[in-house]
C-alpha cells in the first residue's frame, strides 16, 4: 500500500483494554468505509515497546497518528465519534 | 546538610524522608521531603520552582545515589540542561551515567483532535519507563498543569491525575510535582487538591525595588516542620534556604577568648579579648575607625590559625587590603592562605533577606571561626524596617548558635541618639564598643569606650584611639582637673604638666641654695660673734690682769708711801699720830 494518496496509519494503544479494542475496531470501520483499499494501519502496544511512547510523543491512549500523507496528524480517544476522526485525518473538509 | 536520618523512637510510625541536599530546606523539612510521596511544589512564573526541582533530583543523583527522572512539559532537555548549567550542574555527564532522564513531554492543543474516550496512560508508559530504566528513586514532574491546556476533557484529565499519583505513590519514589500559583490558590487548577502530604510554597516579592525570594511549607502530613517564611537565594552555586528560626537560646557558652587583635583593647577585656562565640557590635561615625576595628580583629584570627569570612558591604576587599597596609596589617595574605575570604555584596544588590541567606550559605560553606560584618547598618536600609530587628536576631542566632564569634560595625550616631535600630540591635550584642570622633580646640580625635562587655570585667575609660602604621594603639586617656583630653589638648595639658613640675623643681632647687646660702651666712656671722666674743674675753682677761696688776702696784706704792711717812712722823710725834689715824 505505497500509493500516492495512500493512508499510513498508526494506532498506539496499551495492552487489551476495553477502549483499546474500541479504537481498534472504530479505526477499522472508518478506515474501511471512507479509505477502502487506501489505507496501512499499524497497531503499536506501548506495553510491549515502552520506549516508542518517548520516542513518539504518546501521552493519551489510543492515540492515532496519521503518518502519511503529511503533514502529521494526531487523534486521540476511541475514535468513536467518527466525524471528528474524519476531520482530523483530512478525510472530510472540515 | 540536615541529618537525613533521624532518631525516632522505634515502635512510633514516621515517615521516612528523602533530603534534598538544599542548604537549609533539609532543616525546615526536618530531614527532606516525604519519601515515596508527591510533594506538591508551588509559585508563580519566575520563583525558582523548575531549579529547585532539578536541584533535588542533581543532589540524589550526586550525594545520595538516588537516580532521578525529569518529566518536563513545558522545557525541552537542552534547554533545561542549559538552564540548570548556570548552577554549575553537569546533567549531561549524569545522563550518561544513567543516573538521571529526561523526558520532554509535549502537548499542543492544535495538532490533537480529540474522538471518544481515552486516557492518559502513554504518561504513565512513560514515566513507568524512564523510572525503571535507571532505577530512580526521584522524580520530577514540571509542570503538568500544561495538560489542562493541552487537552479538552477537564474532568478525565482530573481524575488521570488523581490515579497518577496514585501510581506514583504506589512506585514508591520521591515525587515533586510543581505547579503554578493561581489567584487565591495556591495552584492554577487546585492540584493541592490532589497532592496533600507536603505542599512548598516558592514566592518572589519585590520591595523597594529590591526581589526576595521566600520558601514556605505550608503543610507536612505527619511530620512537624518550620513554618515561617524562609528567604533562599539561587545563584551559581546552587540554591540555599536560609532555615533560621529565632527561637534558640540554647546555644552554649564558651569560655574560650578571641583577642580583638589590638593589645591594648584586649588590657581592657581582662587582657584576653572577647569570649567565643559572642557578638561585638563596633558602633561610630563615618571615619572613627569601625573598620579598622574590623581588620584587626580578622587580623588575629587568622594570625591564630582560625579562618575568618569578612563580609564587606561598602569596600571591595581590594580597597580593605589595600587601606589596612597602611597601619601595617596585610591581610592578602590571610586570604592567600585560604584562611580569610571576603564576601563583598552591595547592600543594594539584593533585599536583607537574601543577603543573609547568602551569608548563611557562605558561613555554611566556608565554616569560618569568626564573621566581620562591615557595615551592618548597610543592610539596614535593604530591609523593610520592621523586620529588620527579627532577621538581625535570626543571624545573629545562628551564628551564636555555630559558636562564631561575629563582629558588627554599625555606622549610626553615638549613642543618646535616636537610632531605634542600633539600640534593638544592641541588646543583642554581647559586647558594644563605642568609637567618638570628637571635635575640640578645632579638631577631632578618635576616642574608643567599651560600653558593655556581658561576663568579664572590663575598663570603664574612654580611651584614646590612636591609628599609627603599626595599628591601633589605645592611649590611657588623660583625666585631669581639666577633664578628659585627647589629641593636642592632650599634648597640650602634658607640656604644661611637665613645665610646671619643671618649675616646682627648678623652685625648690633655687630655695634649697637660697637656704644653703643662709646657712652659711649665719655660720659665717655666728663665727664672728664667736670671735667677737673670743676677742672680748681676751680684752676682759686683759683688763683683769691689769687691774690686779695695778692693785699689786697701788700696794707696793702704798707700802711705800707708807715707810715713807712713818719715816716723816718719827720727825713730828703728835701730828703724825693723827695724820696716821686719818690715812688708815
Amino acid at each position: 500500500m505505497t500509493e500516492h494518496n495512500g493512508y499510513n496509519l498508526r494506532l498506539y494503544v496499551a495492552g487489551q483494554t476495553p477502549k483499546s479494542m474500541a479504537a481498534i475496531a472504530n479505526l477499522k470501520k472508518i478506515c474501511d468505509q471512507h479509505l477502502p483499499g487506501r489505507y496501512e494501519i499499524e497497531i503499536i502496544d506501548l506495553m510491549k515497546d515502552p520506549a516508542l511512547a518517548v520516542r513518539h510523543q504518546i501521552v493519551a491512549i489510543p492515540t492515532l497518528i496519521r503518518q502519511l500523507p503529511e503533514p502529521l496528524k494526531r487523534i486521540i480517544g476511541d475514535l468513536s465519534n467518527t466525524e471528528k476522526v474524519l476531520v482530523g485525518l483530512d478525510i472530510r473538509p472540515n | 546538610m540536615a541529618d537525613k536520618t533521624r532518631a525516632k523512637p522505634a515502635d512510633l510510625p514516621s515517615i521516612g524522608k528523602s533530603a534534598t541536599g538544599i542548604g537549609g530546606l533539609d532543616e525546615v523539612t526536618r530531614g527532606g521531603l516525604p519519601q515515596g510521596r508527591p510533594t506538591l511544589l508551588c509559585g508563580s512564573a519566575g520563583c525558582g520552582k523548575t531549579l529547585f526541582a532539578m536541584t533535588f533530583l542533581y543532589n540524589g543523583a550526586v550525594e545520595y545515589n538516588e537516580p532521578g527522572v525529569f518529566l518536563a512539559f513545558e522545557e525541552q532537555p537542552e534547554e533545561l540542561i542549559k538552564n540548570v548549567g548556570s548552577l554549575n550542574y553537569d546533567i549531561e555527564k549524569l545522563i550518561a551515567e544513567k543516573k538521571l532522564a529526561i523526558d520532554h513531554v509535549e502537548i499542543e492543543r492544535s495538532k490533537i483532535a480529540e474522538s471518544g474516550e481515552y486516557d492518559l496512560e502513554g504518561l504513565f508508559i512513560r514515566l513507568g519507563y524512564a523510572i525503571d530504566s535507571i532505577g530512580a528513586k526521584r522524580v520530577v514532574v514540571d509542570t503538568i498543569e500544561t495538560l489542562f491546556s493541552g487537552l479538552e476533557n477537564e474532568q478525565l484529565l482530573r481524575s488521570e491525575l488523581r490515579r497518577l499519583f496514585e501510581w506514583l505513590k504506589s512506585k514508591g519514589v520521591t515525587a515533586i510535582i510543581t505547579g503554578e500559583r493561581g489567584e487565591g490558590t495556591l495552584t492554577r487548577y487546585g492540584l493541592e487538591e490532589y497532592v496533600a502530604d507536603c505542599v512548598i510554597l516558592l514566592d518572589n516579592r519585590v520591595h523597594d525595588q529590591l526581589s526576595t525570594r521566600r520558601l514556605r511549607v505550608v503543610k507536612y502530613r505527619g511530620s512537624p516542620h518550620g513554618t515561617n517564611e524562609y528567604p533562599f537565594i539561587i545563584d551559581e552555586q546552587g540554591i540555599t534556604v536560609m532555615p533560621i528560626t529565632s527561637s534558640g537560646l540554647e546555644h552554649g557558652a564558651s569560655t574560650e577568648r578571641m583577642p580583638t587583635g589590638i593589645a591594648d583593647l584586649d588590657r581592657m577585656l581582662e587582657g584576653k579579648g572577647y569570649f567565643k562565640g559572642s557578638s561585638i557590635l563596633v558602633s561610630g561615625m563615618a571615619g572613627s575607625g569601625k573598620s579598622t576595628v574590623s581588620a584587626h580583629f580578622a587580623n588575629a584570627t587568622c594570625a591564630a590559625g582560625h579562618r575568618c569570612i569578612y563580609f564587606a558591604m561598602e569596600e571591595s576587599p581590594q580597597q580593605i587590603v589595600r587601606n589596612m597596609r597602611s597601619i601595617g596589617i596585610d591581610l592578602q595574605k590571610w586570604v592567600d592562605k585560604k584562611l580569610l575570604r571576603f564576601s563583598a555584596r552591595r547592600p543594594s544588590l539584593f533585599g536583607l533577606e537574601t543577603h543573609l541567606a547568602a551569608m548563611y550559605r557562605d558561613v555554611t560553606d566556608f565554616d569560618p571561626d569568626a564573621v566581620v560584618i562591615d557595615p551592618m547598618s548597610a543592610l539596614l536600609s535593604a530591609g523593610a524596617t520592621g523586620d529588620v530587628h527579627s532577621m538581625i536576631l535570626r543571624l545573629v542566632d545562628f551564628l551564636k548558635g555555630r559558636g562564631i564569634t561575629a563582629l558588627f560595625t554599625n555606622l549610626g550616631v553615638a549613642a543618646g541618639n535616636d537610632a531605634t535600630t542600633e539600640i534593638q540591635i544592641s541588646s543583642l550584642m554581647d559586647v558594644w564598643l563605642l568609637l567618638y570622633n570628637r571635635e575640640s580646640n578645632g579638631e577631632h580625635n578618635r576616642q574608643l569606650y567599651l560600653l558593655k562587655s556581658r561576663g568579664m570585667a572590663h575598663s570603664n575609660q574612654v580611651r584614646e584611639f590612636i591609628l599609627s602604621s603599626e595599628g591601633i594603639k589605645l592611649r590611657e586617656a588623660y583625666v585631669g582637673p581639666e577633664g578628659v583630653l585627647t589629641g593636642s589638648a592632650r599634648v597640650a595639658q602634658e607640656a604644661k604638666d611637665k613645665a610646671t613640675i619643671l618649675l616646682r623643681e627648678q623652685d625648690i632647687e633655687r630655695r634649697t641654695r637660697e637656704l644653703e646660702r643662709k646657712r652659711r651666712e649665719i655660720a659665717a656671722q655666728i663665727e664672728i660673734l664667736q670671735a667677737q666674743l673670743v676677742s672680748e674675753e681676751t680684752e676682759t682677761d686683759l683688763l683683769k690682769r691689769e687691774g690686779v696688776a695695778r692693785e699689786d702696784q697701788l700696794a707696793t706704792d702704798r707700802v711705800a708711801m707708807g715707810t715713807s711717812r712713818q719715816t716723816r712722823a718719827a720727825a713730828d710725834g703728835r701730828n703724825s699720830k693723827t695724820a696716821n689715824r686719818y690715812t688708815k
